[in-house]
């Protein structure tokens, strides 16, 4: 059996998510006896194909280099995916759940005719798989009775995967034709020099609370020290404070680092479903009576004007 | 027939077809239709609790309301219409009778009309999928708007597979729409920031929390609503396959969290998290 994990990647360097879809890939591997092949979907993306070669338990790279499938967009991607996946015959098609995932692989699944499992945690056997549903209130474990399983992966659910060690070769294929449906014009990438939020070891988000985005500056010289990622809250995001690329919670980005600090969030079980499954949960606000501390391994009541200005200076 | 040479017969195979319904579902620049997603789904501020056997959420007695993501999507679709884009908002809803409620409300905001795909079976994403696609095909919507996932089955998908199975091109994660000639751009929420990309219409979007602020249900609007038609269509009747392709084996409550313990100080915090070693 076949499994194809595709890769995230920016055409330059893989993105981090890879390497716990890795990993499923690979519990799957083990479960099924299956071989895995990476496949690198971009445009002048051979550098990253040569440095995936290194990832521990990848068989072989895929590399799909052209200008159509430079922004993977799911118009040229998914009928692209679909050609390849029938022709090599793979079984399961796999990527971490990233927003470019989450546009492309359902795609792919209706033109295979499949359905698709959305953000699985857990790996039960060939054709069972565990996700959250309800905003994580319930984890329902499904099996699937389609021949083709699309599935998206939860990258803070699996560990990342060793990335070297291996010494898989790159196969080129063909180039993807453009459907002429749709076309990229830009993207604002927001630059940062903190780690990526998505897989930081310390994230310390703000929400409400902060009262402004100007304020956040009082989260940023703690990061700075803690060399920590900033998150947010919805309402944070909604009120215009920071951008959407912040938001942790059911709909924005789902992470579980080792320390999580939570200042001025109540703790909506919409935001909890971004960051429960954190190490060690730390709660800051002034409302004592916040559902954040239900789950807070440690809370400090305290206005968060005064207690984040003492943090960075005793930290 | 070799693969690149496949891959250039389908996307002009889709060219062509999509050639053909922009002639339908574009006038002048002017949108003809808006079809719309709407998904009855528990309210958001409800806990929702397992059934004793395992085998789904218990929704019995609880309140339900129209998925938050298809208020948005509903929303949008008014606000194309007031500012002259668009001439006409349909509303589709599949499920059990019940969900006439929700597409009540949907044209008690503003949709013109809506139509009730009726089915007492469970219909998973692709099966939705297939059954809006019959829609689009009788209807011809210049656009269709959806929400980017629905808050309890959490899929995220049927936008996606509908835009797939029509053969449109898919904006998803929308915060912006603008309109210029026969393109939509489509400013997306996406892991790295904002992407801004160009859609042929007809296409299908997916609203994110930032496409707008949606309104609330006036009074008259309400009296009015009754009076606009909803056309029920058995699932039945349509010949489409809707069987789950997936089961549930089970399901349990997530591990629970605790609360841990109230700190007095910030020095205090510091030394527990040292103690820790998570800093």
């Amino acid at each position: 059996m076949r499994i194809l994990v595709i890769a995230e990647h920016n055409n330059e360097e893989l993105q981090a998510a890879t390497a716990n879809a890795l990993t499923a890939a690979k519990r799957l591997a083990e479960k099924t006896g299956s071989k895995i092949s990476l496949l690198i979907a971009g445009y002048n993306c051979a550098g990253v194909a040569t440095d995936a070669c290194a990832i521990a338990g990848v068989d072989e790279i895929l590399l799909a280099d052209c200008p159509a499938l430079e922004k993977q967009l799911p118009e040229n991607f998914a009928p692209y995916l679909v050609e390849l996946v029938n022709q090599r015959s793979f079984l399961y098609v796999m990527a971490p759940a990233t927003t470019n995932a989450k546009s492309v692989l359902p795609r792919a699944a209706a033109l295979l005719d499949v359905a698709q499992i959305s953000d699985v945690i857990d790996i039960v056997d060939a054709d069972t798989f565990v996700r959250p549903i309800y905003a994580g209130s319930a984890l329902e474990t499904l099996k699937s009775c389609d021949v083709i399983k699309v599935m998206t992966i939860r990258a803070s659910a699996f560990d990342a995967i060793e990335l070297t060690g291996g010494e898989a070769s790159v196969e080129n294929l063909a180039a993807a034709a453009d459907a002429g449906l749709s076309r990229f014009i830009s993207e604002s990438v927001v630059e940062s020099d903190r780690p990526e939020l998505s897989n930081a070891r310390i994230v310390i988000s703000g929400g409400r609370g902060m009262q402004s985005g100007a304020n956040f500056t009082l989260l940023e010289v703690v990061a700075d020290k803690l060399g920590a990622a900033i998150g947010a809250s919805r309402a944070a995001v909604d009120a215009g404070y920071v951008s959407n690329d912040m938001q942790v919670g059911q709909t924005g980005k789902i992470i579980a680092p080792d320390l999580y600090i939570a200042v001025g969030i109540s703790g909506a079980i919409q935001h909890l479903a971004g960051m429960k499954d954190s190490k060690i949960i730390v709660a800051i606000n002034k409302d004592e009576d916040a559902p954040i501390f239900n789950v807070a391994d440690f809370g400090l009541v305290a206005d968060l004007f005064e207690a984040l200005p003492e943090l960075e200076s005793q930290l | 027939m070799k693969f690149n040479e496949l891959i250039s017969f389908i996307s002009a195979y889709l060219e062509f077809s999509i050639l053909k319904s922009s002639v339908e579902g574009l006038k002048n620049g002017v949108i003809m239709k808006i079809l719309v997603g709407v998904k009855r789904v528990v309210d958001a501020y409800i806990k929702v609790r397992i059934k004793a056997d395992h085998s789904a959420i218990d929704i019995e007695k609880l309140k339900m309301v129209v998925n938050p993501f298809c208020e948005i999507a509903i929303e949008e679709a008014l606000r194309l219409k007031e500012s002259g884009v668009a001439t006409e908002v349909i509303a589709v809803s599949v499920g059990p009778a019940s969900c006439q409620e929700q597409l009540r409300t949907a044209l008690a905001l503003g949709a013109d009309r809506a139509i009730h795909l009726s089915t007492d079976e469970i219909a998973q994403p692709l099966a939705i999928a297939k059954l809006f696609n019959a829609i689009v095909e009788k209807e011809k919507p210049g656009l269709i708007i959806f929400g980017k996932q629905s808050i309890d089955g959490d899929n995220n998908q049927t936008g996606q597979m509908l835009a797939a199975l029509s053969g449109l091109p898919q904006g998803t994660f929308a915060s912006e729409l603008s309109f210029e000639g026969d393109e939509v751009i489509v400013t997306r929420e996406v892991d790295t920031g904002l992407q801004k990309v160009a859609l042929k219409l007809p296409a299908l979007i997916t609203a994110d929390l930032r496409l707008n602020e949606p309104r609330y249900v006036s009074l008259p609007n309400l009296m009015k609503a009754k009076r606009k038609p909803i056309e029920t269509i058995s699932v039945a009747d349509l010949g489409i396959d809707i069987t789950p392709r997936l089961s549930t084996v089970t399901m349990l409550n997530p591990p629970e969290r605790s609360a841990g313990e109230k700190v007095g100080s910030i020095a205090e915090l510091i030394e527990k998290l040292q103690t820790e070693g998570a800093i």
